[in-house]
């Protein structure tokens, strides 16, 4: 028997046939292309991320100029959106506001990912004191609820009025990982938690696997995709909160261009021009929801018991 | 050593003594500390286990047949889990005192484990020639594509229909039969010495079980493994294994040649035991069990544990614990071995 099989599979007859392993990752895009919320959601976000690369790509306008003799136009053909209180272009305003919003959205989720995801693992995977003391940190960070952390950094460490763009984009994005990461941290250990006591981890260290080999190949794979979906999301979330600590005159501040800037410019006169209002808005939302509807069908995806 | 098993595996730094002898475990002691308290799982279990040699642990559950093998493995999450005393040594050398990281690098290549429950021992996000080749990443520093080459060689070696297309296919897409084929595929990869088989075909159905026991008695023949088959289907053994050993309540209650046991057996226990197969020939007679649960190990009873259960059972038995003790060509410990052994 064991002749027979030797001859059937002589070295390099059988590795010659042997591909790529189909990971997790490939297997989640293979579903992945077939859902149509996904590539909605992929085209509106290429779209942010475009404006926020390469806004003179969509205008030639500068948003910096603005006409004192023309405010409060509404949108003509010179002026799509019309013009603000300051004269300035509402659609090159809103074009050049993209960039503060993504990159704080992307930036502030990935770092939250980092953290969270890495603490949350140690926590699940090694327990005892580690997990007690990472927990009881965890809660008190968690405690303190994103836009008062927010508030506070930002009023503690006012932007001067001269600070360079990425200094303020940079401090925005690190009080939103400070106050951001403990949701993704209870997730990641929870779910970590769930995937430990699986026979296939019993399996894997009986079989010699290291604690780094089981974390990665077993642990992770089974445990990260609630987090990414909450990243996902998170990522709409802090968009948000940007622009409500803009809104609020303490996240970016002029001359940075920002949506939050933009809204909170309008209320002035929301009134007798909601179109000053209207746009800003209505981009704040379609990227959160881009981003919403990302997560949801990252979810799907990933998901290995839904395929 | 046959040709599906020569390729690139690396010399053994352990060698069995003189007898080939594997593994020797002796007055093991395992407690859990609990919130409930103590609960003493295994209570000085000693065995040995020689090169080509089948082993059978049998009991009842909660009997500590899975901690001892756990033990053996290493894999006890400690704590809640303590060892105050014993020893588990292999090829001389004791494990208890090893560094972990040494003792991490004998799993697979020394002694290997395979689980109950084929059905959730894979993890369900890789394809299953991914895992038997992880194996060989691990260990040997294998590239991919030989990994997974020595996956298919594996996979057909247990008899996997089609091994090459199937490689790259997820446990979800086995039967049950099939993915303890591939269990055991993950377990035998790295030439283990000793194999541990906990409960391997509890979760099988009964034609796939005689199957799986097939394939196990086939490869320890083929490599001359040291074989330690943990179950509580007496059906199951005895045909494959050379010596039983019974436990209960944490300790080795009987020892003997399979033959003895089934045919002699030295303690009520296993009387008890065999009495409570069910048989085609004695159709029609009230099914003889043994009354009463195993004991809550948090309180065990004093003097013989299976006192309360025990049809035989005198004052002695309540006060003094049996010594395991040779009777005849067997060990019993059991004060009335000998009334027992002559019926």
């Amino acid at each position: 028997m064991t002749d027979t099989i030797a001859a059937t599979v002589a070295p390099g007859a059988a590795g010659d046939d042997v591909g790529e392993a189909r990971s997790l990752t490939q297997d989640a895009w293979r579903s992945l292309k077939k859902n149509k919320m996904f590539w909605i959601s992929v085209a509106l976000i290429g779209v942010f991320v475009l404006m926020a690369i390469w806004p003179s790509l969509f205008t030639s306008k500068d948003p910096g100029f603005g006409d004192i003799n023309n405010v409060r136009a509404t949108p003509s053909a010179e002026h799509w959106f019309g013009t603000d209180t300051q004269g300035y272009d509402i659609y090159a305003r809103t074009i050049y506001g993209a960039r503060a919003s993504i990159i704080v959205g992307i930036l502030a989720s990935l770092t939250t990912l980092l953290l969270g995801g890495v603490l949350g693992v140690l926590a699940g995977f090694y327990g005892g004191w580690l997990d007690a003391l990472l927990s009881r940190i965890t809660d008190i960070f968690y405690a303190i609820p994103l836009i008062l952390g927010g508030i506070l950094f930002m009023a503690s460490f006012p932007n001067g009025a001269n600070s360079n763009y990425f200094v303020v984009v940079g401090k925005v994005v690190l009080v939103l990982t400070v106050f951001g990461w403990p949701t993704i941290a209870r997730l990641m250990r929870s779910s970590v938690l769930q995937v430990k006591p699986n026979e296939y981890v019993l399996a894997a260290r009986a079989l010699g696997a290291s604690p780094w080999r089981i974390i990665r190949s077993h642990i992770l794979p089974n445990a990260l995709a609630p987090a990414i979906v909450v990243a996902t999301i998170n990522l709409g979330v802090f968009i948000v909160v940007e622009a409500t600590l803009s809104f609020l005159g303490i996240g970016l501040t002029p001359p940075a261009i920002s949506w939050g800037v933009a809204i909170s410019d309008a209320l002035n006169a929301i009134r007798t021009y909601p179109h000053i209002l209207l746009f800003p808005s209505l981009f704040l939302s379609l990227a959160v929801l881009a981003f919403i509807l990302l997560g949801d069908a990252v979810r799907d995806a990933f998901d290995p018991k839904s395929r | 050593m046959t040709t599906t098993t020569t390729s690139s595996a690396p010399v053994s730094d352990y060698k069995p003594d003189a007898d080939g002898r594997l593994l020797e475990v002796d007055d093991l002691h395992v407690e859990f500390h609990t919130q409930e308290g103590v609960a003493k799982a295994i209570n000085g279990v000693s065995f040995d286990l020689h090169q080509g040699e089948t082993l059978a642990i049998l009991g009842e559950s909660g009997s500590g047949k899975s901690v001892t093998a756990q033990a053996v493995m290493g894999i006890l999450d400690m704590p809640p889990a303590v060892i105050p005393s014993g020893a588990i040594r292999y090829c001389g050398q004791d494990l208890l005192t090893m560094p972990e990281e040494q003792r991490r690098k004998m799993r697979g290549p020394e002694i290997s484990m395979i689980f109950q429950d084929a059905l959730s021992s894979l993890n369900p996000t890789f394809p299953v020639g991914w895992q038997i080749g992880e194996m060989f990443r691990q260990h040997r520093g294998m590239n991919k594509s030989d990994a997974y080459a020595q996956a298919v060689r594996l996979m057909e070696r247990v008899a996997i229909p089609a091994a090459k297309e199937r490689v790259k296919q997820y446990p979800h897409q086995f039967s049950g039969g099939m993915r303890q084929r591939i269990m055991i595929a993950m377990a035998i990869a790295l030439d283990p010495a000793v194999l541990i088989a906990d409960e391997p075909t509890t979760a099988l159905d009964v034609t796939v079980q005689a199957q799986i026991m097939a394939l196990l008695a086939e490869l320890q023949e083929e490599r001359q493994m040291g074989l330690i088959l943990i179950t509580h289907d007496l059906g199951v053994v005895a045909d494959v294994a050379d010596r039983a050993a019974v436990m209960y309540a944490g300790r080795i209650v009987a020892k003997a040649g399979i033959d003895d046991l089934y045919a002699r057996p030295a303690h009520p226990y296993t009387r008890g035991l065999l009495e409570s197969i069910p048989r085609l020939d004695q159709k029609g007679q009230t099914l003889a069990a043994i009354g009463g649960l195993p004991p809550n190990l948090t309180r065990i009873p004093a003097g013989c544990a299976f006192n309360p259960r025990c049809r035989m059972a005198q004052d002695v038995c309540r006060t003094d614990v049996p010594a395991l003790r040779d009777v005849g060509q067997q060990k019993s410990a059991c004060h009335f071995a000998e009334e027992v052994l002559n019926g």
